[in-house]
């Protein structure tokens, strides 16, 4: 571990942009951020605004033909710009985890529950078997997965969409990674189990000291789990305030946003609508 | 006291051997906004697919305008009755422009004037001239949506089924839509029977709602209810919470912190 | 405004407009790659040989000169001759248009046959689909060129035959494609919503199931081009395709295979032209697949 005063994350001036037979198009332009340790930071913005290429970026997970550049890009005090694909393998998943929209998108559907977590978790650490195998159990535990033992030998599609998402956390925490990237992790689940999610990622999360960047188009989900919020359209921040004074945003933006949500209490008989008419459109 | 708009006494529907839903019983009067509410795996949108004839395997009654529902779709109900899907991008054919996405409906009823009436039916739903010739792909997941009502409306239908038409959209691409759905049937006098998961969309879009849980309808409130939660059932007021409801400390916004 | 600008322009005023911009960008997506253009210029000449056969051969294709026997390739037979003397160049310039004419047959036959066995299995479904894809199956388990073979002996040697024998082998691989796709999207949403505004089951099918099945179907008829070539020569060299004194290639190979030691031209002329030709096609099919069907090709 390297000194402890310095921030887990700084990023400065992260642009991503994609070649199209038309010219290079940025989508993500300039952005600057840093994350301390144990700070929960939250990225709001609808589709196309460059979160989620953002939450790649850091992870140097750009494919061809997009292109990633930043100023700085610095994790724990290791600049990942400048390291190699191969110390990033060892990078990604042992130091920072990241957590996909939808389980069944991301778990392989011929191998068992117990055998993905355990695969995880061999890549960057040697075990004997048996301790392996503790170590999965205990994971799954965690994630208040009951009777993990029978779990560990199911296939993914055995099992509901939140329990899903459990075994995607339990397998990205198990690594003990320092900060976890989670990109709409619960945007496919329905509501009740939502909360649960979110509940146990946030208890994780605090319970182990890391980092956390929670990237979501719900504005309020964010506010309720995370410290600070970087509100993105278009590829830049528009605002960025602590998630308590969300309520508070400066920017026309973010309070068209929250504008436009319909409330559980709804007296409008319009909802405001934000005004496109400036800058890039969906 | 006229005939409900829809109305389904002791329905079943099963896939194959399973059945989906159990005796789900309720009426939505002529010009009213009902909503299902209720979890994926619920049985909503199962219910609404049997209104429209896509799920042909159901026991029951169902009866749109005073009029009993075979069990596929047919042409005199398809002037009654259309449907909004869920997802804009799967929702139009790939391969055809706009213009021939809202002109099919009128081609296969033999309505003339075709041209002047698809002009009309953008305007209408707010889309510009310049969309007419687009494919899909060149638009935006909220002109989309607008596309797909716009053709559910190409027959001048009295009643419609939406199915989550806004969850696959952005926050305030669904304010777009949902204003547009309001107005739509505030001019035409609509009945809608929209299913959803979101209780705020709920309170803004209609007047009464059934709660399904697990195949079964376990509630049946008017949409007052969302901003006290005076649910009856154990289920709701589960959901209720979960969705951010909370009689106590009223919407986010409003609260000092959440 | 140029005609460029009006292809591409966002916002088509006509349905014309809009077709024609598609195929127009499609178009240009096909010239960036090298090997399609190779491809396409291959099938241009392929044609153009076709159409202008009698001014380009110097001489008939059927005109023998004893004299002139197994000539070696020169400066007058830039082919060479065959055992009856007549000008290789000009057999094979010929011989273009039969093996045009086969591969259009073939195409314009088994294609929609597949196409529309293959949609109407794949969206009805039930017994309907274990019916129609039982019998493609049966065709399927036979070898193609032995149930050609068999065809062709049901039939008579001759070149019709082979043609009409070869489309009925080639129709099961395209219904099978065919099903495949229809089954991706008959419960789509969009075609749900053609059902709802009161669409017949023949309009969904031919109007909307069936144009989303002809890229893929295009694809790979063209890439099947190649295999119909060589099935065509084999039948043509096994003499139950195309009948002397008919310049069809496979004949002709199989003609010269008595030569072959001492006079090698004679066979190896005509099988230049079978491999550019299927060569050509198989450039032009899978620069195709790269356009229409970008989820198929490998990441570009």
């Amino acid at each position: 571990m390297s000194d402890q005063q310095a921030p887990l994350l700084e990023v400065e001036n992260l642009r991503v942009s994609f070649a199209t037979p038309t010219g290079p198009v940025e989508v993500v332009k300039g952005l600057s951020f840093t994350l301390g340790r144990e700070e929960r930071l939250g990225i709001v913005g609808e589709s196309g605004s460059g979160k989620s290429m953002t939450g790649r970026a850091i992870l140097r997970l750009i494919r061809t033909p997009g292109r990633q550049t930043a100023d700085v890009l610095r994790f724990d005090g290791l600049e990942l710009a400048a390291q190699s694909a191969r110390q990033m393998r060892g990078i990604r998943g042992a130091r920072i985890s990241m957590i996909m929209q939808d389980p069944k998108f991301s778990l392989n559907p011929v191998m068992t529950i117990g055998e993905q977590i355990a695969e995880a978790l061999k890549v960057h650490e040697r075990l004997p078997r048996r301790d392996l195998q503790a170590r999965v159990i205990e994971m799954l535990t965690s994630v208040r997965i009951n009777d993990p033992e029978r779990v560990a030998q199911m296939y993914p599609h055995e099992v509901s969409g939140g329990m899903g998402q459990r075994v995607m956390i339990a397998m990205m925490l198990i690594p003990r990674p320092q900060l976890l990237i989670a990109d709409e992790p619960t945007s496919a689940l329905d509501v009740s189990v939502q909360a649960q999610v979110l509940d146990l990622i946030e208890e994780l999360v605090t319970g182990n000291g890391m980092g956390l960047i929670l990237i979501s188009h719900d504005l309020n989900l964010v506010a309720r789990y995370c410290d600070r919020i970087l509100v993105m359209n278009a590829g830049r921040v528009v605002e960025s305030c602590a998630a308590a004074d969300l309520h508070k945003a400066q920017h026309p933006y973010t309070q068209g946003l929250l504008a436009a949500q319909p409330r559980m209490q709804e007296t409008r008989d319009e909802l405001p609508v934000l005004d496109r008419t400036a800058g890039e459109s969906t | 006291m006229t005939a409900p708009a829809i109305s389904l006494k002791d329905v079943d529907i099963s896939y194959g051997d399973t059945k989906v839903v159990r005796d789900v019983t309720f009426d939505v009067a002529e010009g009213e906004s009902f909503a299902l509410v209720g979890e994926s795996g619920s049985g909503k949108s199962t219910v609404l697919k049997a209104i429209a004839g896509l799920a042909p395997q159901w026991t029951g009654a169902i009866s749109v305008l005073g009029k009993p529902r075979g069990h596929g779709p047919d042409r005199a109900f398809s002037e009654t009755c259309q449907m909004v899907f869920q997802d804009p991008y799967a929702s139009l054919h790939p391969r055809k422009t706009i213009d021939t996405v809202l002109s099919e409906p009128l081609a296969i009823h033999g309505i003339g004037n075709r041209s002047a009436k698809v002009i009309e039916m953008l305007a209408a739903v707010g889309l510009d001239r310049r969309f007419r010739f687009r494919f899909p792909h060149q638009l935006s997941g909220g002109q989309r949506q607008r596309v797909a009502i716009a053709r559910a409306l190409m027959l001048e239908p009295k009643v419609m089924l939406l199915d989550e038409p806004t969850s696959a959209l952005d926050v305030s691409v669904q304010a777009e839509i949902l204003n547009l759905l309001k107005r739509l049937r505030r001019e035409q006098g609509l009945t809608y029977l929209m299913v959803t998961h979101n209780l705020p969309v709920v309170s803004f879009m209609c007047d009464r709602m059934a709660v399904m849980n697990k195949g079964r309808i376990v509630e049946i409130a008017p949409k007052t209810a969302l901003y006290d939660g005076s649910f009856a059932d154990p289920y709701t007021r589960d959901l209720y919470a979960a969705s951010g409801g909370n009689p106590d400390a009223p919407a986010p916004l409003a609260a000092s912190d959440t | 405004m140029s005609t460029r600008d009006w292809l591409l322009d966002d916002s088509p005023a006509t349905l014309t407009q809009a077709n024609l911009g598609r195929a127009w960008r499609m178009f240009t997506a096909l010239m960036r790659n090298p090997l399609a253009v190779a491809g396409m210029v291959i099938i241009l000449l392929l044609l153009a040989t076709a159409l202008f056969a009698p001014w380009i051969a110097p001489e008939s294709p059927v005109g023998q000169n004893l004299q002139a026997r197994l000539l070696p390739p020169s400066a007058d037979h830039w082919m060479g001759t065959d055992e009856l003397g007549r000008d290789i160049f000009s057999r094979v310039v010929y011989g273009s248009r039969i093996t045009l004419m086969i591969v259009a047959l073939v195409a314009v036959i088994s294609a929609p046959l597949g196409l529309i066995i293959g949609a109407v299995a794949g969206y009805f479904g039930g017994w309907v689909d274990r019916i129609l894809m039982g019998l493609t199956d049966v065709f399927l388990s036979l070898p193609k060129l032995i149930l050609a073979l068999a065809f062709v002996a049901a039939l008579g040697p001759g070149i019709e035959n082979a043609i009409i024998a070869i489309a009925i082998t080639a129709w099961p691989a395209y219904a099978r494609i065919a099903r495949a796709e229809t089954l991706t999207f008959r419960n789509a949403e969009y075609i749900q919503a053609v059902r709802l505004v009161g669409g017949s089951h023949g309009r969904i099918i031919f109007r909307h199931v069936l144009p989303l099945c002809t890229s893929s179907m295009i694809v790979r008829v063209t890439l099947d081009m190649a295999g119909i070539i060589l099935t065509a020569a084999g039948l043509g060299f096994l003499g139950l395709g195309a009948q002397p004194p008919l310049p069809e290639w496979g004949a002709m190979i199989s003609r010269g295979r008595t030569f072959i030691l001492d006079q090698w031209w004679v066979a190896t002329m005509p099988g230049f032209a079978i491999i550019l030709v299927s060569l050509g096609f198989c450039f032009l099919g899978d620069g195709l697949r790269d356009v229409l069907d970008p989820k198929q090709g490998g990441a570009k």
